[in-house]
């Protein structure tokens, strides 16, 4: 019971003396760069639909979502996209680049433990949660659908 | 004859003598304020090997034919290998002495592992078992990043209060006869646990164990702060520090000047390693280079150095348990301060 005390006071007075970041400069980082991301997809989308007037929009967004994840993937490779992360937090994690490099850096990682239990298996061990997660909210909103 | 004994406390009658060090560091750690006193920096963080944690096992055969070498001792003449590290089931010790053909044992007190062997190590030598000991450690920053955080590419941020893995190991070897600075005596810490979580936040959960066996250091052995030159923690980073002086203070103890914490010396602030430096590597290379340096100069005379470690796995983490902290301490004595 005394420890349950001295514990709470503890963790009261280590919350109290960590020093308080401010939100601003990093949700500034973060817009801008995210900004800049979905800017260069948009780019990206009309540079191809000008060039191939055949083209439908819905062949051009999925080829602006490859293009946008395998530069990801790309840049986790050479080791730049995790110091661009860093810098911008949210900015890069929640454009489909997050994604990509969030599967591309396990894999990467953890290639040295065999292809199969240590690339496959391993991959998804932070994308994962987002998968499921995806899934079974696709299938709580599809089961709304049928009824309304 | 009756040995002098304290609550946690034990007192060297026949004064293990440090008779050799070795410091190697990685690239980061080359760049850092230290860079003139480590034994060796490494540019290559993989150390010629394929993988990180083959390149920590090559850290540790590395520092310990160089600490060998330094005690100007022939291989064989070491009579036992304690050393230990941060990956599950220590094998960067354990295959590392793979390759030395001398008696092994393996200890783990996470980042205290440096205190930790070096107490062992020389009680050992003061009773009469062994007449030369070989004590080491190691962490490398990528090993421990794969084991308890995420992926080296993965674009995340870190969190303020978080500290830097110190890719590095150092060694020293302790004997019954020679030169060099001496053991006086060493403080067994207690697993004390204040309910801190955050494993991001390790210095928080480790300046409870610090303050544990401080006290329990200076009640057992009559001494003050101010009775050392220094006062070395191992890698309770700039938060921890704060902490235990906080800590310290509540029980009547004023940790002055004199005391300082590795892992707030082996980087600079510019090294975006937020906290400071941590890991078993932190302390020992420290200890392991200037430290040492120092007490053999003659610049200190008596040194406390005591490494705090998070005894956590990921398995306790993740299912909520709060980190226990240890910290063992040991007090380093210049030649001729008898």
């Amino acid at each position: 019971m005394q420890d349950k005390v001295r514990n709470e006071r503890y963790n009261n007075y280590v919350e109290a003396k960590i020093a308080k970041t401010h939100a601003w400069p990093s949700l500034f980082n973060s817009f801008w760069v995210g900004g800049l991301i979905c800017t260069i997809g948009q780019l990206f989308n009309d540079v191809l639909l000008l060039s191939f007037p055949n083209m439908s929009t819905q062949s051009a967004w999925a080829f602006t979502l490859i293009f946008l994840i395998f530069m990801a993937s790309f840049l986790t490779g050479l080791g730049i996209f995790d110091k661009i992360g860093a810098f911008a937090g949210a900015g890069t994690i929640v454009p489909i680049t997050g994604f990509s490099n969030s599967i591309t850096s396990p894999a990467l990682e953890f290639k040295n433990e065999g292809i199969i239990f240590g690339m496959c298996a391993k991959m998804f061990i932070i994308a994962g949660p987002v998968i499921v997660s995806g899934t079974v909210a696709s299938m709580v909103v599809g089961l709304i659908y049928l009824f309304i | 004859m009756e040995r002098k004994r304290g609550q946690q406390t034990v007192f060297f009658k026949n004064k293990p003598i440090i008779i050799g060090h070795y410091s190697l560091v990685g690239p980061k750690e080359g760049k850092g304020p230290l860079r003139d006193y480590f034994s060796k920096i490494e540019e290559d963080d993989l150390f010629g090997q394929k993988t990180y944690e083959k390149a920590e096992r090559t850290m540790i055969e590395q520092s310990l034919r160089g600490a060998v070498e330094n005690a100007g001792i022939k291989f064989g003449d070491v009579r036992l290998f304690l050393s230990g590290d941060l990956l599950n089931q220590i094998i960067s010790s354990s295959y590392a002495a793979r390759s030395f053909d001398i008696p092994y044992v393996g200890v783990f007190g996470a980042c205290s592992t440096m205190a930790e062997s070096l107490a062992l190590g020389a009680c050992l030598v003061d009773g009469g078992h062994f007449d030369t000991v070989a004590c080491a450690t190691s962490s490398h920053f990528s090993t421990a990043e794969r084991q308890f955080r995420f992926p080296l590419e993965l674009g995340n941020q870190r969190p303020p209060t978080s500290q830097w893995t110190v890719t590095g190991s150092g060694s020293t070897i302790l004997s019954c006869k020679g030169h060099g600075p001496r053991i006086t005596c060493a403080t067994f810490g207690k697993v004390t646990d204040y309910g801190i979580n955050d494993v991001n936040n390790m210095g928080a959960a480790m300046a409870p164990a610090a303050m544990n066996t401080l006290i329990a250091h200076f009640k057992d052995t009559k001494t003050k702060p101010e009775d050392y030159d220094l006062i070395l923690s191992g890698d309770l980073g700039k938060l921890g520090s704060e902490i235990l002086i906080d800590l310290m203070e509540d029980h009547g103890y004023k940790l002055g000047l004199n005391y300082k914490d590795c892992g707030q010396m082996i980087f600079k602030r510019n090294q975006n390693v937020l906290m400071g430096g941590s890991g078993c590597g932190c302390s020992a290379t420290v200890l392991n280079s200037i430290i040492l340096d120092k007490i053999i100069k003659g610049e200190y005379k008596k040194v406390l150095f005591m490494a705090t470690g998070a005894l956590l796995s990921t398995t306790s983490s993740q299912q909520g348990e709060s980190i226990p902290g240890i910290a063992h301490a040991i007090v380093i004595e210049g030649e001729d301060n008898e």
